[in-house]
């Protein structure tokens, strides 16, 4: 169903979105700014996310606890993310109310505070955030092979931070950090629901345009070289299912072979679901379970892909049966990766996964949230154009394509190997 | 739905249709042409209760192996048929009911009822499918015993329910899976899967007669003799004084706490009341009073909220919030002044104006796809709520007082008598 599309930008830079959707009385605003752990150096990790944070910590005209209140009350639903490249901001509100929401947005583009108390306050909710994560073996590992496979580039460490950071960084460092990327010609703005165009445009003019636009922020220019060979790592800690997380280094969103890897995904371990507001399926047909859950190397396993703005990693995840030692589930996955680069795939796995893209969008435009979602979301690595094409540009993808793209990134000298060892019993 | 517009789009009479086909199974639909998918969600009695005490997770087992093999088709190739459509189909259990989800194309919908119907009415619990999905659900449980969050929430239950058969794991333990043999799953289903008191929503891009259609095609044939009533629910004791637990998990970083009491049950007359309420005191805005306290605050916790869970039987209402294991105390008590306060005070006008707006103005965001409107009809035919409830809604929010609410508070929640469970070193 197509719903009418209006792109603009505003004199200051403030790129803006907006699609009618007139199936609820519902409208969901986004305001998404390029900033995220990838603009963060050593000494500073996490900086983004707790920017995050104090985005909900009041401005003079909305204090704290006034704002989440305003928000309930109206029966919106408001949350923010940040993500390696991106900090997103939405609310989802009866259509009649989103003008709180407009409101809000522009006014914590500028005007929050960061009161010393309130980050005192947040740095201890955030170190208890990390200590969460902690608690799971996958975060554990996850950070470990990412750590590993990035020396350089700040994709090197997870988006919450490290701890030694988060015990330091001051309030004037998270305000310069503000000040410095959220400016209106670093932001994009999407709105989709239930609204008339030319009088939300006014709106949003009439709200965002007075923000005056800043200096284009500094970008961490620290490309990652070439990884050398296998990089193999072992992570131990309570439990007793020992984990397998295996990456490859792969291109950038942007990058024309990231298309054929999205195909590859599908097939090897089910298809990726880009959709944040909306389930994915199962893939117990896909290769990797077939090898290796049927045959009992692991009891479940999980691939996916990113769409990031620099290359990144697409990542295997395996639940070590267990009857199994790693080494073995290991091998078992790497003779499946062998095939991929060996045989070619055939064009009707090709458009089996075309099948299950088309109907993960199908799914994912049933709530507006999801689509105005999309408007930023490919904004932030590539553009609006990524994901209207996306079905036709899975099409155009051949046979030969997916082998060459097998053969090029799923290499051992461009992937990291890391271990869960579990430290109460079972095998590793 | 004729009008494009459909801004009063709340689930209705209207728009409602709802059939019982001659088995019993009753068939809710409304249509949803937005998007051009379709879900399907449903339950019916299978659940946990019949579990015997020595083979607990024995429902939970059965719904697992329903997509493992049907006498018609393998595992892979069931999925493979769902896969291959971009559809997906899953079964879980409950204590009262288990049920399932699926969604698909709409041009998918006769396969995916197909599925469903064979995996319900047909499943061959095939031996080697069987040995792996054990291993499966073991190493589920293996994964569970250290998590934090769901340690402390299996040591609250069995500290509120003691003796009551809601204090038993719906998932089993590692004993008690170990011993379901094939014929313990072939005799559950045998006795207690069948049409009666089987409920299934169909939602999305479809007409309300043409999905009809399509289920009576799948399922209207299905007929059990001797389907099994589900056993009679004892009453709760309520606890005399206040029971603390702590389950020791060494090596982690944050401790998990959830301290609670009984609750209403869903139909009970003080639901709405208590619902309300504990939007206050732990949900509304940043996570309600409970948030503002040990959060926003105090700084101890990135999550600290209270949940109401209502259901068919006498439910619980609890507070949970993750700390350093060095705050577990201060938080604990945070949260149990919190409770005084609520049991002392109740809440205030402007509180309860709020969290009614609330609950008010979320209606249409919550039933904005296919999955929560099914959700909603569900909820109208377990609890009998009526047709019309989604209509009446707003009305019901309203008609709740302060006083209601202190008293829903006050029956419910005695702070010198709470469960109390901490997961952590």
């Amino acid at each position: 169903m197509k719903n009418p599309l209006t792109v603009t930008t505003l004199s200051n830079g403030l790129k803006v979105f907006l699609k009618e959707i007139h199936t609820a009385p519902i409208i969901s605003s986004w305001m998404w700014y390029r900033v995220g752990s990838r603009d963060e150096v050593q000494g500073r990790t996490g900086i983004s996310h707790w920017v995050e944070h104090m985005q909900f910590k009041g401005t003079p005209q909305f204090p704290a606890n006034v704002l989440d209140k305003a928000i309930s009350r109206e029966g919106g639903t408001w949350n923010a993310m940040t993500y390696l490249d991106w900090t997103a901001y939405y609310e989802t509100m009866p259509a009649a109310k989103i003008d709180l929401a407009l409101r809000l947005e522009a006014d914590r583009m500028v005007n929050s505070q960061f009161d010393e108390k309130e980050v005192a306050s947040e740095r201890t909710v955030i170190i208890s955030e990390r200590e969460g994560n902690e608690n799971e073996p996958l975060f554990q590992l996850g950070e470990a092979v990412q750590q590993a496979a990035f020396r350089i580039h700040p994709y090197h460490h997870e988006i919450i931070g490290d701890m030694a950071d988060l015990h330091a960084m001051t309030r004037d460092d998270l305000y310069s950090h503000y000040r410095a990327f959220y400016i209106p010609n670093n932001a994009v703005m999407a709105v989709a629901g239930d609204f008339d165009t030319p009088s939300m445009l006014a709106r949003i003019r009439e709200l965002f345009e007075p923000i005056p636009a800043g200096p284009p922020p500094v970008r961490v220019a620290r490309p990652e070289g070439e990884q050398r060979g296998e990089i193999r790592l072992s992570v131990e800690g309570p439990g007793s299912t020992t984990y397998l997380q295996v990456c490859y280094r792969v291109p950038a969103a942007s990058h024309p072979d990231f298309f054929p890897l999205i195909v590859l995904d599908s097939l090897l371990a089910g298809p990726s679901n880009f959709n944040m507001f909306s389930g994915g399926i199962s893939n117990k047909t896909s290769r990797l379970y077939r090898a290796l859950v049927d045959k009992e190397y692991a009891v479940s396993v999980y691939g996916g892909a990113h769409a990031t703005v620099d290359p990144f990693l697409y990542s295997i995840v395996l639940t070590v049966h267990p009857k199994r030692k790693a080494e073995e589930a290991l091998a078992a996955l790497d003779r499946e990766i062998e095939r991929l680069r060996r045989e070619k795939v055939t064009k009707a796995e090709i458009a089996r996964a075309i099948k299950q893209a088309r109907a993960l969008f199908a799914y994912g435009s049933e709530n507006i949230t999801n689509q105005a979602f999309w408007m930023g979301y490919s904004e932030m690595f590539a553009d609006y154009g990524w994901f209207e094409s996306y079905l036709e540009r899975l099409a155009a993808v051949t046979v030969k394509d997916v082998q060459r793209v097998a053969n090029e990134y799923f290499k051992p000298q461009r992937r990291v190997v890391g271990t869960y060892v579990p430290l109460n019993g079972g095998q590793a | 739905m004729t009008s494009k517009k459909v801004h009063t789009a709340l689930p209705g009479p209207n728009d409602i249709y709802r059939e019982v086909l001659p088995n019993g199974i009753t068939v809710l639909t409304r249509a949803n042409f937005n998007s051009p998918s379709v879900v399907i969600s449903g339950y019916f009695d299978a659940g946990a209760l019949f579990d015997p005490d020595e083979k607990l997770g024995l429902a939970d087992f059965v719904a697992s192996a329903l997509m493992r093999g049907t006498k018609k088709h393998t595992f892979d190739e069931m999925y493979n048929i769902l896969e291959s459509a971009g559809a997906s189909l899953g079964f879980s259990a409950g204590v009262h009911k288990s049920g399932f989800n699926g969604r698909a194309l709409a041009e998918d919908l006769s396969l995916l009822l197909g599925l469903l119907a064979e995996a319900l009415t047909q499943p061959a619990f095939p031996k080697a499918e069987m040995e792996k999905l054990r291993a499966q659900l073991l190493t589920g449980l293996a994964i569970s015993a250290e998590d934090t969050s769901e340690m402390a929430s299996e040591t609250f239950d069995k500290i509120l329910y003691r003796d009551h058969p809601y204090s038993r794991p719906e998932e089993g333990t590692p004993e008690t899976v170990k011993r379901i043999t094939r014929d313990d799953l072939v005799k559950f289903h045998g006795e207690c899967y069948g049409p009666r008191g089987m409920v299934i929503a169909v939602v999305g891009a479809v007409e309300a007669e043409e999905a009809v259609r399509q289920v009576k095609r799948a399922l209207g044939g299905w007929q059990v003799r001797g389907q099994k009533e589900p056993p009679a629910l004892p009453d709760v004791k309520p606890l005399r004084k206040t029971i603390s637990k702590h389950h020791r998990m060494p090596g982690k970083s944050q401790s998990d706490i959830v301290i609670g009491t009984n609750g209403p049950k869903r139909r009970d007359a003080e639901y709405m009341a208590a619902s309300l309420g504990n939007n206050i005191l732990g949900q509304f805005g940043m996570m309600g009073r409970i948030g503002d306290a040990v959060r926003e605050r105090a700084g101890l916790a990135y999550y600290a909220y209270s949940s109401l869970y209502a259901g068919i039987g006498p439910g619980s209402w609890e507070v949970s919030a993750g700390v350093n294991p060095s705050n577990v105390t201060r938080a604990t008590r945070l949260i149990v002044d919190e409770l005084k306060r609520f049991v002392q005070e109740g809440v205030t006008e402007d509180e309860l104006a709020d969290s009614k707006a609330n609950f008010i103005g979320r209606l249409p965001l919550s039933l904005e796809s296919n999955g929560g409107v099914a959700g909603a009809l569900l909820n109208i035919e377990r609890y009998g709520l009526g047709m019309d409830y989604y209509l009446r809604y707003a009305d019901l929010v309203n008609a709740v007082t302060r006083e209601e609410v202190l008293s829903a508070a006050r029956k419910f929640i005695d702070p010198q008598r709470l469960a109390i469970a901490v997961a952590g070193p």
